[in-house]
């Protein structure tokens, strides 16, 4: 009661401070209520906006990689196969946070983020140290920088042991070609994205690649994932891809189609290697080649087997001769009169020498232009055009692999006589090296025609007789005599097998007509001839050595691939007179 | 009630009234300031991400805080009286030299080196400017006149001037709007008061100008957040977000994900109160602003019980500035003023801010308990 006894509140600073004490206070309780009030508004009102927001900031989807297919080969030896590795990513905004605050923590054990740790980086890295520089001192905001993409494992170690701050991993995988340039036509390669850019890569790109997975996860403020929450999806790997290719098959072709190329100097060489049986690709090489697992030089990239379309010159004659006997157009022992030319029109067909008179197998064996354009203007045109269509000319041959050609063969509608003539000794149509050696399967399976592939398969569906057997077996036993002493390809002869064969010396066509010093030099074959499992076509293009002609430049590579894959795949001799060991045992 | 009171004191002047009485400490006070601290302690744990160095630290602090609040408990308000001029002085002094000689951190002058320890000169004049007005004021006749008044804004204006200069805007207020409540308590006719408000508020405009960029970008950003989500509105943006996501019930304590993760920039110092909303969610909030209304409104009652003026008006006045701090942190870190370094009291980390606190409750249970008690 003291302090209250005054009556003026004018000289009564006690009431008066009663008052303001009231005042005041409600003030205050009006003050926390404001802030009650704000915080009522975001915690309930605002809640699930602002809940839903700051899962944003923590909360993200993560994708898994999946793991890419592998390649195997028909032994199921790898051929692409992917590796875990990581890739290193620098945020400059943690680097530039760490300077600025870097008196006061210093993680343990935490490198200084200098030039010379730049430098130490950009050695371990294999990059540029500016490059390495300019990602930590990335202004503007970035937050992601890559410093380098798929590291191997001991790379990533020893950054790992350097302690950067802001440096982070990602795993990813890196796709390895154990077989190099061996087999980096037929596989192609993927790009940093490891996605599918070339060949059975990008081919089977769907196949292969798999479905990324996904996880749900906590990152921190600094983009660092903190935990896994929850996983949404698992990845599914992609699908393995199981080829015909003969991994050891592949290799020998290589060898020696280099060794051919570097010999004679040419511009390069190809060859495939057909299962006689049901058209499998066993071999399919090129040279020169690329390393899939470095940098790639665009240059040697096509795969020339399946995309480069030629004149197949002289190996197209033992069709036309089957052709005419399955018509009946001409008999077996027919004997053909050649001249050294013949006039169709106005224009002449030559051959190198005057053969005078030639049976079917002289014809074949000596190669004579004359007797096979005589041979196929005694067909009426639909007749021949259809014989070279079902033996796949001017058809896409079918496996399906980026720029694969169809070679080239015109309506027999348009055709001259003379045209006619050299579509019997191989000119006027294109083929690839694959279409070939398809057209050669039915003289090697007894008149049956295989579809190709280099994918595993349970059986040919597509096989179909386009030639009777009768007349198949006797072209083959014609074309064993091209391999004799006397016949044009003698250097492609096997020790133990019996082999038939084609060679072909083609003219290169060039603007404006045929060049006159730039060849062709090929060489079509099959063994054992009794009981065919091979087919091989060799071209080595523009051999500029001593020797141009297809027996000489390509049947030797013939000879050594077929002769080491029938070793290799254990196919039993089929002529005791050249097994050199027979030989031996006999004469002791 | 007054009454009622003092006589419960008088009943309980047993054995505990008498030890009390003695150590001049306040139970209700000392109580309420207990809770604080272990809540902040409490939080801090979380915030700092389960960091028992953090902890120790701020224990060790706290020990130093609540012995200085026993000691000023202890010290006879009188004796405040008579020294306030003099401690004044000293702080108007410290201030000089801290603009001429401080040390500088985080961009701002505000330290005294003075070889053993750092000192914050601006913490101290928090206390002895309202002190100063105080005694100022009750030499003389109440209500103050005119001449009395302006005597005393200079007073208040002198150190607010130079706190602004260093920068520290939310020391500068808190000095300011202790000086202002002294004033206010002290009778400051309505007519004036009123005319005082319309004045600052026209003086918003020169303020502005006055202003530095970056505290500009804070009202701007506190206007609109979003204009510049990762600049100057991150802070805001993030504890927004952070309290919101609390809900009502909070995460639970550990359970703060905004803070944990580094989004929430200051998450143990100014902006702790957002780490407390999301873990323990508006019933939290509720329950710490409760607990601040009964630390003031002891705090007033304590104003009110002063037996002369000054202590009333110093009593007045601190417990004012306890309010100001809490509304301005909160109101910071809650969306609705702009970013002000103010501490949440005595729930951030730090050690300043808790002496000086600390320091006005202790004053405010040397004023409670060496009151002379009249006979009824």
């Amino acid at each position: 009661m003291y302090f209250f006894d005054h009556h003026n509140k004018a000289d009564n600073p006690q009431l008066d401070f009663s008052w303001r004490r009231k005042l005041l206070f409600a003030f205050m309780m009006g003050a926390m209520a404001m802030l009650i009030g704000r915080a009522i508004d975001l915690q309930v009102i605002n809640k699930r906006f602002l809940q839903k927001k700051g899962d944003t900031r923590h909360i993200s989807m993560v994708t898994v990689p999946a793991y890419r297919g592998e390649i195997l080969d028909r032994n199921n030896k790898p051929l692409a196969i992917s590796t875990p590795v990581h890739s290193i990513w620098v945020n400059p905004q943690i680097c530039k946070e760490y300077a600025e605050t870097r008196p006061k923590n210093i993680p343990q054990g935490c490198f200084e983020l200098n030039n010379a740790t730049f430098a130490t980086l950009a050695k371990i890295l294999n990059t540029p140290t500016q490059l390495i520089t300019k990602a930590f001192s990335q202004e503007a905001g970035r937050k992601f920088v890559y410093l380098k993409r798929r590291v191997n494992p001991a790379v990533v170690s020893q950054v790992k042991a350097l302690h950067l701050p802001g440096v982070y991993f990602e795993p990813e995988f890196k796709r390895f070609y154990p077989t190099g340039e061996v087999s980096a036509h037929v596989l192609g390669f993927t790009d940093h994205e490891d996605k599918g850019q070339e060949g059975l890569e990008l081919m089977y790109e769907d196949a292969l690649k798999g479905h990324p997975g996904s996880k749900r996860v906590i990152r921190d403020g600094k983009r660092r994932i903190i935990e896994n929450i929850e996983s949404i999806a698992p990845p599914v790997p992609g699908q393995d891809l199981y080829l015909t290719i003969d991994q050891r098959l592949q290799y020998l072709a290589y060898r020696e189609l280099k060794s051919a190329v570097k010999e004679h100097h040419a511009q390069s060489g190809s060859l495939v290697m057909l299962d006689a049986k049901n058209g499998d690709i066993l071999a399919a090489a090129n040279y020169p080649s690329f390393n899939p697992n470095g940098k790639k030089s665009l240059k040697f990239i096509r795969n020339r087997v399946f995309t480069d379309k030629f004149e197949p010159g002289s190996t197209v004659k033992p069709f036309v001769v089957a052709a005419a006997l399955d018509g009946s157009f001409i008999r077996p022992d027919a004997i053909i009169e050649t001249h050294g030319f013949f006039r169709v029109g106005r224009r002449l067909v030559r051959d190198i020498h005057n053969y005078g008179y030639l049976d079917l197998t002289t014809v074949l064996k000596k190669s004579s232009n004359v007797a096979a354009s005589k041979i196929a203007l005694a067909m009426p045109s639909d007749y021949f055009w259809r014989a070279y269509h079902n033996l796949g000319f001017g058809e896409l041959p079918g496996i399906g692999f980026p720029g694969e050609t169809s070679g080239f063969l015109l309506d027999y509608q348009t055709w001259s006589d003379f045209e006619k003539a050299t579509l019997s000794f191989g000119y006027s149509l294109s083929t690839s090296v694959l279409q070939l050696a398809r057209a050669y399967t039915a003289i090697a399976d007894d008149g049956v025609l295989h579809s190709v592939s280099l994918i595993r398969r349970e059986q040919d569906q597509d096989a179909r007789r386009i030639l009777s057997a009768i007349t198949a077996k006797r072209v083959r036993h014609m074309l064993e005599h091209v391999i004799k002493k006397d016949g044009t390809a003698y250097q492609a002869r096997i020790d133990g097998y019996r082999v038939a064969g084609k060679t072909g010396t083609v003219k290169k066509s060039v603007a404006g007509g045929y060049s006159s010093d730039s060849y062709l030099a090929i060489f079509a074959g099959l063994a054992p001839a009794s009981n065919p499992r091979l087919v091989t076509v060799v071209l080595i293009d523009e051999p500029t050595g001593e020797h141009y002609y297809g027996g000489l430049v390509a049947g030797p590579v013939f000879s050594k691939v077929m002769g080491g894959a029938l070793r290799v795949l254990n196919i039993a001799p089929d002529d005791e007179s050249t097994m050199p060991l027979l030989l031996a045992r006999k004469s002791s | 009630m007054n009454t009622e009171t003092r006589q419960e004191q008088f009943h309980s002047s047993s054995l505990v009234g008498k030890l009390l009485r003695k150590l001049h400490i306040d139970i209700p006070l000392l109580a309420g300031l207990l809770l604080l601290s272990a809540l902040s302690l409490t939080v801090l744990y979380s915030a700092g991400n389960q960091n028992m160095a953090i902890l120790t630290k701020q224990l060790i602090r706290m020990a130093i805080a609540f012995g200085f609040m026993i000691v000023l408990a202890h010290i006879n308000p009188q004796q405040f009286q008579r020294h306030s001029t003099l401690l004044y002085g000293l702080g108007i002094f410290l201030l000089i030299a801290v603009l001429l000689m401080g040390d500088i951190g985080k961009g701002a002058q505000r330290w005294l080196n003075l070889g053993f320890f750092r000192f914050q000169p601006s913490e101290m004049i928090k206390i002895t400017t309202p002190m100063m007005v105080a005694r100022y004021l009750a030499d003389h006749p109440l209500p103050p006149r005119l001449k009395q008044i302006g005597f005393a804004a200079i007073l208040i204006f002198l150190p607010t001037l130079l706190i602004a200069k260093q920068p520290d805007l939310g020391t500068a207020i808190l000095v300011a709007s202790s000086g202002a409540a002294v004033l206010f308590f002290a009778g400051l006719s309505w007519r004036l008061l009123l005319a005082t408000i319309a004045f600052l508020a026209s003086l918003t405009p020169i303020l502005w100008y006055f202003m530095r960029d970056y505290q500009r970008k804070r009202v701007m950003t506190l206007l609109d957040p979003e204009a510049d989500p990762l600049g100057a509105g991150y802070h805001i943006i993030q504890s927004k977000i952070a309290i919101g996501s609390g809900g009502i019930s909070g995460k639970g304590w550990l359970g703060s994900t905004q803070s944990k993760l580094d989004f929430l920039p200051e998450s143990s110092t100014d902006f702790i109160f957002a780490v407390f909303a999301e873990e323990f969610g508006l019933s939290g909030c509720a329950g710490l602003l409760l607990l601040y209304l009964l630390i003031i409104t002891r705090s007033l009652y304590i104003a009110v019980q002063a037996q002369d003026s000054y202590s009333r008006l110093l009593a007045g006045s601190l417990t004012f500035t306890f309010f100001v701090y809490i509304f301005v942190n909160i109101g910071m870190v809650i969306g609705i003023l702009p970013v002000v370094g103010v501490p949440l009291p005595l729930i951030s980390y730090g050690g300043t801010s808790m002496v000086t606190l600390l320091g006005g409750f202790g004053i405010l249970m040397s004023i409670h308990t060496h009151r002379k008690f009249l006979p009824t």
